[in-house]
Parts: structure tokens; C-alpha cells; sequence
């Protein structure tokens, strides 16, 4: 016998999962969109540090001429990604999953232990349920990422008719350079996520799928927590 | 909010695994599969089918938002570039007789007014000074005057015409072409447009006569009307048949 948690409820890992191929498609899109107007890049007066994007990676992945290929995806596959975004929304809400979620007041504080625990500088990592205190905020700052990409994404697309849209985001230009920011934004979360699942293991990453996180009761460890007693408590990342 | 704990068996877990596991690697292959089936798609009018139907839907969805009410941001003459990107020369066949020109106005099969540039000009003059919006993304303050279309419309008895679903230009020489809502023709900011920063529109801008529609996209700011027709199908647009958006609606 064996002590299982149900981690994940099915509708989490519906949303989770559809939204990745869903983001893949927006942002491979936005790219060749993005090709005909890359006026983005780092840098300082005439100094360049990094243009987005070098035209080495424009001709490996053949992006240049495809703007109407790009925007009839993007304007077909937004509605999957509003739509599948915002049932995720009225989900969490109501099932009050956003409890698990989103931070508490400790968040911050805990975050900074989380990370210097992450990076092996401390023993011990505060107590937690579902998620990590950095955990919460980084998939709250994801999730409202989100949606700053709906709403920049439906300012530039309708930037007339939406004009009190646009206005809030500081105009077209600047909706647009927003729209682009949150997208690196987001290609920085997929490539740190992918890599905190592959350090948390196996058990953990199968949860996102199977829904339930098997307890390893062996393998326990002792959190201290200041001003109390030892605890134990099982590890679940 | 806690989780819920759970004492099963291993075969429980097993059975679970491999089933969850099952049904994700299928929804990946359908996925996949999916994608694949769109690319194989046929193009209607240079875009895969069902894109071109969802983007012809999204019209209907977002001709809801529009109001004529619904103003693009104007801004003081200052703001306005005094050098003005040109994008695009389809239409502006060199050998043009400015002599020659009238617009072609197709009230009907059979009833075609010959419009001079002087009577245009006899029209109120509106000033339009917006960020005009190219579809590759940049955007760029320029200052234009002309008459309103719906003010044009009125003048020449357009009544009937602006009741049908679109209007039609071309230019002269037939070689650009758009077709535009009429709703978004009688839009306040519309303009038959003869003027840029207060001087003739250069050849390179369209002069005599270009259409500046800030609703939507530059592709669709004809320049150099020839004719100017209504229809209740769409007219041919060049973009259009390029694989873009007919509607382009901002």
C-alpha cells in the first residue's frame, strides 16, 4: 500500500496542457508577424547588445515573408487562447484552487528562502501546501501575464475602436513593445519551468498528468521552523 | 484549502498511470495530427481554408465594436512627421495624365459621374491628423485634409449606395484595388484625401485623389481613386488575395 496526494484535478491539467501547444502556436505566429516591423532590440544610442531577432535565426526557422500566414494564425488561435484562459480563471475561482495559487501575505519573504533553499545555500525550506511561496508568485505573475497579453494583444488589434484600450497601454507603439515584452516574459517562464520540473523529478511532473503525486514515505525530511517544535513533514514539490 | 490524501494500492497506481499517460500521448498524436490536417488544408484566397473562415467570422464578431462614434486619437498639426514613409507603389503607374484624371464615380450600371478634382475641392475640407497604421506594424503621425466620404456621399446623392455592404476603389491604371465596409466609408474620419501636411498630395502619395481611412490598416488607404463603385458582394482586394484579412478593421 501506498499513500498517494491528489495533486492536480483533471481541469487544471485540461488547461495547463491545451495552452501549451495553444502558446506555441501564438508565439511561433507572432514571430513571423513580428519579422515585418523587428524594430526591437537591447541596447543603448547607436550600441546593440541583442536585436531580436539576428537574422541567422530569422533564416533557420524560415520566418521571413510569412506576415499573412502569421496574422491569420494569431487572429484564428487568440479565441483558443482567450477562451481556454479564461475558463481556467472561472475555474480556479471557483473551485477556490486559487487559494493553492495565489500568494499570501508571507509569499515574498518565503520566496527569497525558497530560492537561496533552490540554490543549495540553505538547508531548509518553509513549510508549504501545494505550492512554494515562489511557486506562487510565479505562476500569479504568469497567469495575470496572461492576460496583459489579451488585453495588449485586443489594444493593437483594434486600437480605434479601442481606442481607451489602447490609451491605458500608452498607445499603439508602446501596446505593441508591451504585447512583445510579455512575450519574452513568457519564453523566460517556459525555459525556467522546464527546468525546475526536470530538477523536481519524475514524481512530480507526472502529477501534471496522472493528477496524484505518490508520497514517499521513506524519504521524509525535517523542516526547521523558527520559534517551533521540529515537524515532519513529507516532501511534496 | 489542503490536498487530498489517499491510501491505494500499487496496482491502483499503476493502472492510473498507465491510463493517464495512455490519453496524453494520444491527445499529443491528435494534436500533431490536427495541425498537419490544417497545413494540408486548400487556400481560399491565399489563406488556409478554415483560418480564412474563422478571420471572415471574426468580421461579423468585431463589427459588433464598431461605432462611427469610435474615433481613432487625433493629434496637433506639430506632432504630424514631415517625412512621410512611402510603403508601396502598386498603382502609381508612371505614365499618369494628371490632365485626364476624373473619378469614376459608378453610381449604378450605367450611371457613372466624371468627378474633376476642383469639384472635390468644393466640398468642406476636413483635416485628419492620426497614427496611420501600416499591417507589417509600425505606425507614423501624418497630417492629411480632403473631404469626408459621407459627406462626399451626400453631395453626390449617395443614398442607396451607402446602404450597400461595400464600397469598391481601383485605380487608374487597374493594377491596385480594395474593397471596403461602407460602414467604415461613412466613418467621421474617412476623407477623399487631396492634401498632406497642407500641400497636394506628392505622386508617390497618390495624388490626385487617395483614400484615408484611419479604421483600418494602410493597405486599404488607396491611393489614386480611378473608380469608386458599391457593391453587396466584397469587390476584389489586392491584399486580400494575398492571404491577408479582408475586413483589417482597427
Amino acid at each position: 500500500m501506498k499513500k498517494i496526494v491528489e495533486k492536480h484535478p483533471l481541469a487544471i491539467r485540461w488547461f495547463h496542457w491545451v495552452n501549451f501547444p495553444i502558446l506555441c502556436i501564438m508565439i511561433w505566429s507572432g514571430l513571423l508577424i513580428y519579422w515585418a516591423n523587428d524594430v526591437y532590440k537591447l541596447g543603448w544610442n547607436d550600441k546593440t547588445i541583442l536585436k531580436f531577432f539576428p537574422q541567422s535565426m530569422y533564416d533557420a526557422f524560415k520566418i521571413p515573408f510569412r506576415l499573412a500566414e502569421g496574422m491569420s494564425l494569431h487572429f484564428v488561435f487568440m479565441w483558443l487562447f482567450a477562451i481556454n484562459g479564461l475558463a481556467y480563471f472561472i475555474y480556479i475561482f471557483f473551485s477556490r484552487e486559487y487559494k493553492l495559487l495565489f500568494p499570501n501575505r508571507n509569499s515574498i519573504k518565503e520566496s527569497w528562502l525558497v530560492i537561496l533553499h533552490d540554490l543549495h545555500i540553505r538547508k531548509t525550506a518553509p513549510p508549504q501546501k501545494k505550492y512554494n511561496a515562489a511557486q506562487r508568485l510565479a505562476y500569479t505573475t504568469i497567469i495575470f501575464c496572461g492576460f496583459l497579453m489579451l488585453l495588449t494583444g485586443l489594444a493593437i488589434y483594434k486600437p480605434a475602436q479601442l481606442n481607451w484600450l489602447c490609451t491605458i497601454f500608452g498607445g499603439y507603439e508602446w501596446a505593441r513593445a508591451e504585447h512583445f515584452i510579455i512575450t519574452i516574459i513568457f519564453v523566460l517562464f517556459f525555459v525556467v519551468h522546464v527546468a525546475q520540473v526536470v530538477l523536481a523529478g519524475w514524481n512530480n511532473f507526472s502529477a501534471m498528468i496522472t493528477g496524484f503525486e505518490v508520497v514517499k514515505l521513506k524519504k521524509t525530511e525535517t523542516h526547521i521552523i523558527p520559534d517551533q517544535v521540529p515537524t515532519e513533514i513529507s516532501v511534496t514539490e | 484549502m489542503d490536498q487530498k490524501e489517499k491510501v491505494v494500492s500499487e496496482k491502483y497506481i499503476r493502472n492510473k498511470t498507465i491510463v493517464a499517460f495512455g490519453i496524453f500521448v494520444i491527445l499529443i498524436i491528435c494534436s500533431l495530427l490536427a495541425w498537419k490536417w490544417l497545413q494540408n488544408q486548400p487556400r481560399e484566397e491565399g489563406a488556409l481554408r478554415p483560418l480564412r473562415k474563422v478571420l471572415n467570422a471574426n468580421e461579423i464578431v468585431f463589427q459588433n465594436l464598431y461605432s462611427t462614434g469610435n474615433l481613432s486619437k487625433v493629434y496637433p498639426a506639430s506632432k504630424a512627421a514631415p517625412r512621410v514613409r512611402v510603403n508601396g507603389d502598386a498603382g502609381l503607374a508612371d505614365n499618369f495624365d494628371t490632365a485626364s484624371w476624373r473619378l469614376k464615380l459608378t453610381r449604378s450600371p450605367g450611371d457613372t459621374l466624371f468627378i474633376t478634382l476642383d469639384d472635390v475641392k468644393k466640398l468642406p475640407k476636413t483635416e485628419v491628423i492620426f497614427d496611420f497604421k501600416c499591417i507589417e506594424g509600425w505606425s507614423q503621425v501624418t497630417h492629411w485634409a480632403g473631404v469626408r466620404f459621407s459627406e462626399f456621399a451626400k453631395h453626390y446623392g449617395l443614398n442607396d449606395q451607402t446602404k450597400s455592404l461595400y464600397t469598391g476603389l481601383i485605380t487608374p491604371d487597374q493594377e491596385y484595388y480594395v474593397g471596403i465596409d461602407t460602414k467604415s466609408m461613412m466613418h467621421d474620419q474617412t476623407i477623399l484625401c487631396y492634401e498632406m501636411n497642407g500641400k497636394p498630395l506628392p505622386m508617390n502619395q497618390g495624388y490626385p485623389l487617395r483614400l484615408i481611412i484611419p479604421v483600418k490598416y494602410g493597405v486599404k488607404h488607396l491611393k489614386r481613386i480611378g473608380t469608386m463603385y458599391f457593391s453587396n458582394s466584397r469587390p476584389k482586394d489586392y491584399w486580400f488575395e494575398r492571404g491577408y484579412d479582408y475586413y483589417c478593421g482597427l
